[in-house]
């Protein structure tokens, strides 16, 4: 089995600065005006989504093009899964074609992990119900690295994660249904943040056992002018989140942040939120930009990240991956 | 077979009067003799039991045959099959096949491949017709066939008003309701036990009051209708403080618990593996010290296997698509074994739960007529098994009987083995290989 | 480049053990100052001149060179650049290649005169990743390569344009460059 990125759990703190270090360099080559390099030229890699995503689609599909691999692309859609073929007969099926690495969205929790002891193939989860999205954490991480470096005054290449420590981090709203509010999670206190969770009741998980939080509060307003970030997730009410809530009404009432809660937020505090947002939901219509002025820069982010997490997988010898290397040295 | 003369010697014999040395010998199907040193007859088949102890076959009230509707995963035969492998001389099949036994063609069907297998197998008739819980399905049409227990297993009856009415029509006929106590609307899209696990791996989890919700609502329905109620496979400390409560009370309650409560935790789920989806879920060590202690103390009655078979293609699933369920018969002496005594319990007490207490609940035991769970006197039927408590052995999914691999055991290496079994007589296991 | 690649060699690296003081920090400076001089003439001045230190060993001798340069045009600078060529090398799934910091090329390389500066030219195959690396940063009137130590052992068809000591060694033997001289020596496993 080779390696494989299945959950931000698996990199612990180094594993974690390395792909941001790593990522400084993919983010250059992204600047240029050939952003491409030879680096994975001969590797396949196949993105399965049973999952439609077509934003996390095309960034892992530019990150491998980026990174002169052959890219398959298998969507639910065309799926033979339909046909009643079972997923490890599909996934066995493409890895007999010689592939390197999957990238693999899927609704169930754990997908991914299953997936990995099924193929020789690295795996990389892209998103598996409401587990993780490890990707996403990284990237969030780098852009908040790269935005407390640019007010500095530094290039972020020039920072270390030391920018992560005792940063006060809230993460807003449906944590029980979100893979971004997991992987976040552990990423961000990995790193040394101190991450305060926010929701109702009804939308926290039901134990928080070994989550590394620092606390939790039903009590937006109480907890905002003491942020450096606030992260706002989305509220899922294709996943039945809606249920867990009398009305969304009510929710955007207690945890939307709306203009007079952002004015509650000291000066420098970071507002960020996966996307897509659902306007006047998580956040008023009024202050959307706070949020959306980091989205363009998360979108490159994500590119550069995931040319880091494919080449770290990828790139290394027979031996074992370069991620697995710096964590255990 | 039945006229073939068996010599069980060296072993000791352990039933529900006590545990004595003694060799047993059987002879049409009968014991005819039980007592130190016995003269082996002219022609006499020897079973050697040295270091063993003799007992009465083991009863499983709670055996998923598959029979009809899934013939891929199980069928009575190799169900019965695995069923003497792993010491029992009778099972429980439970009505959740398709059809349902949930009418006397299909409980007859079920009952005549009995007839031809390895083991007794008894059905269970379901509470209501197609297990949808919606009106009762034709318990006395059923009772008559000597159905003496009844579940919609794979579901709980959701209507309390319906299931005051089974309780109420059952105890008149006699049988025995069996509550499989999961309240869907707690359950709901749940995979594994709700907690500290589901939490970390992001999986709709099944809260443990899901379970006690309808316990607790069973209990009042019997305390009403005065009719007994059977729980299947508890699995939460709740369920057993429950139990207690009622027993206490003098209700007629009885309680089982399925060897993988008594053994596995939801951190199993870790890696996903629906080789640990099961329903109930695996729950927290609380839980499993909790049945444990039920055992020990009495308040659970029987340890059951919940043997679920599923085809291999089910299993290699995600979590969430897989099916519930994992293959227990030939395994449940060993897992059971280390599990309670590792509470202080003895092998005669172990062998309460797995032999002639369930067949007393099942209605199979000779103080009800039947031929199950007896002392191993002579004149008894010759249903027994010879166990081995201190071997040791790797499960092999390969090597199972059973038609499916699913076993959470496998690649372990378990202490206690069947060495051999005998159903009416016939050896249909010896030195742990089956003889047909 | 030289030694990232041989620290990086399995088993997982070792440790350098120095032999032989080849160069003074004088010697160095000296070279530096020479190879400065050789690039001035033999491009007839500074006019389109960058150069391009090869991440790590070649980025503070191309600093240094252009420190010289600049002295020499009376304080004309001369645009310096890094370049980790990790995503170009033939070695990628031999062994780790990591990079090691990240590149900064200064300005558009279309036209321009690049000097290449690196510390060790050893086989050759980190100046071929380097040269698919400028490549991809736009179309340079020529390439030349500067290295203070040529040690031989080619496997490429690549030579120096200016060179600080030509030194025979073993192909088992390590050269340390560095400000504070050239050293040779052996590496150990760790």
């Amino acid at each position: 089995m080779s390696a494989s990125l299945l959950s931000i759990a698996d990199l612990g703190a180094e594993g974690i600065e390395q792909i941001l270090r790593v990522s400084d360099s993919f983010a250059e080559v992204g600047r240029r005006s050939i952003p491409k390099v030879p680096a994975l030229r001969g590797r396949t890699v196949v993105s399965l989504f049973a999952e439609e995503s077509t934003r996390t689609r095309l960034s892992f599909e530019t990150a491998a093009k980026r990174l002169s691999a052959d890219v398959l692309t298998f969507s639910a859609g065309s799926s033979s899964v339909k046909k009643g073929e079972s997923l490890r007969d599909t996934v066995e099926t493409i890895a007999a074609m010689g592939v390197d690495a999957f990238v693999v969205r899927h609704p169930s929790a754990g997908a991914p992990a299953q997936l990995a002891g099924w193929v020789d193939a690295s795996v990389v989860n892209a998103g598996d119900g409401w587990h993780e999205h490890p990707t996403q954490a990284l990237l969030d991480c780098y852009t908040i690295r790269q935005v407390l470096a640019e007010r500095d005054g530094l290039a972020v290449e020039d920072t270390g994660v030391g920018c992560f420590a005792g940063l006060r981090v809230a993460v807003v709203g449906d944590v029980a249904h979100s893979r971004v509010a997991r992987s976040g999670v552990l990423a961000l206190a990995a790193l040394g943040a101190r991450v305060t969770l926010v929701a109702p009741g009804s939308l926290l998980p039901p134990s928080l056992e070994g989550w590394p939080i620092a606390g939790v509060s039903h009590d937006l307003d109480a907890v905002l002018p003491d942020l450096d970030v606030c992260y706002l997730l989305r509220i899922q009410t294709e996943r039945g989140a809606g249920s867990h809530l009398p009305s969304l009404r009510e929710y955007t009432a207690a945890y939307g942040l709306t203009a007079r809660r952002a004015a509650r937020l000291p000066g420098h505090a970071l507002v960020m939120h996966p996307g897509p947002i659902n306007r006047g939901v998580e956040i008023a219509a009024e202050v959307a930009d706070l949020p959306r002025s980091l989205v363009l820069r998360q979108v490159a982010n994500g590119v550069a990240v995931r040319m880091a997490v494919l080449y770290l997988l990828l790139a290394g010898d027979s031996q074992g991956d370069m991620l697995k290397e710096t964590v255990s040295g | 077979m039945a006229d073939q003369v068996l010599l069980i010697r060296g072993g000791t014999v352990v039933d529900e009067t006590g545990e004595r040395p003694g060799d047993v010998l059987v002879t049409g199907g009968r014991i005819t003799a039980v007592g130190a040193g016995l003269e082996v007859p002219a022609g006499a088949t020897v079973l050697d039991a040295s270091d063993c102890l003799v007992a009465p076959g083991l009863v499983d009230l709670h055996t998923h045959l598959r029979q009809p509707g899934q013939e891929e995963a199980e069928t009575v035969e190799t169900g019965a099959r695995a069923a003497a492998l792993g010491g029992y001389t009778a099972v429980v099949a439970m009505p959740n096949t398709d059809p349902p036994i949930d009418s006397a063609a299909v409980a007859s069907q079920v009952l005549e491949l009995g007839r031809g297998a390895v083991c007794q197998v008894a059905v269970a008739g379901a509470i209501t017709v197609g297990r949808a819980g919606a009106r009762l399905a034709p318990l006395g049409e059923l009772a008559a066939l000597g159905v003496r227990l009844f579940t919609d297993d794979g579901a709980g009856v959701q209507d309390s008003g319906l299931m005051r009415r089974a309780f109420e029509y059952a105890g008149g006929l006699g049988v025995t309701l069996a509550q499989h106590c999961e309240d869907n609307s707690l359950a709901c899209g749940g995979h594994m036990h709700e907690g500290e696990w589901s939490s970390r791996l992001g999986v709709p989890g099944i809260p443990a009051a899901a379970e006690e919700v309808m316990v607790a609502r069973d209990i009042a329905l019997v305390r009403l209708t005065g009719a007994p109620v059977h729980f299947l496979h508890l699995s939460t400390s709740g369920s057993v403080a429950l139990v207690a409560a009622a027993r206490a009370e003098g209700l007629p309650v009885t309680a089982e618990v399925a060897p993988h409560h008594l053994s596995l935790t939801h951190a199993e789920l870790a890696g996903y593996d629906p080789l640990f989806k099961v329903n109930p879920p695996l729950r927290t060590a609380g839980d499993v010290e909790a049945l444990r202690q039920g055992c020990r103390a009495g308040v659970v009655d029987a340890v059951a296997t919940d043997h679920a078979p599923h085809p291999q293609e089910a299993k290699d699933a995600p979590l969430d698509q897989a099916p519930p369920g994992l293959l227990g018969l030939q395994t449940a002496w060993p897992v059971t074994l280390a599990a309670l005594t590792d509470v202080g319990m003895t092998p005669a007490g172990v062998l309460a739960l797995l032999s002639w207490q369930p067949a007393r609940i099942a209605g199979l035991h000779p103080d009800q007529g039947g031929e199950q769970g007896g002392p191993v006197v002579a004149g008894a039927a010759a249903n027994l098994c010879v166990l081995d408590p201190g071997a040791t052995w790797t499960v092999e999914p390969d090597r199972l009987a059973s038609l499916s691999r699913n076993t959470p055991w496998a690649g372990r290496t378990l202490t206690g083995a069947v060495r051999h079994t005998v159903y009416r007589g016939e050896p249909v296991v010896t030195d742990g290989e089956a003889r047909r | 480049m030289a030694e990232r690649e041989r620290r990086l060699t399995p088993p997982r690296g070792g440790v350098f053990v120095p032999r032989v003081q080849v160069l003074s920090p004088e010697d160095v400076v000296r070279a530096l100052t020479r190879i400065a001089h050789e690039i001035a003439e033999r491009n007839r001045g500074l006019e389109d001149i960058v150069l391009v230190g090869l991440q790590t060993g070649g980025v503070p001798l191309a600093f240094r060179i252009g420190q010289i340069l600049e002295e020499m045009s009376g304080g004309a600078a001369v645009p310096v650049g890094m370049l980790d060529v990790a995503f170009y090398r033939d070695d990628i799934g031999i062994r780790p290649v990591l990079p090691e910091a990240v590149t900064d090329i200064p300005r558009d390389l279309a036209g321009m005169i690049v000097v290449l500066v690196d510390d060790v030219l050893f086989t050759g195959r980190t100046i071929r990743a380097a040269l698919n690396a400028l490549a991809d940063y736009g179309r340079c009137q020529a390439v030349q390569l500067a290295v203070m130590v040529d040690r031989g052992h080619r496997e490429l068809p690549i030579r120096p344009d200016f060179v600080g000591k030509n030194l025979p060694t073993r192909f088992d033997e390590q050269v340390d460059v560095s400000l504070d001289g050239v050293v040779l020596g052996d590496v150990v496993p760790r």
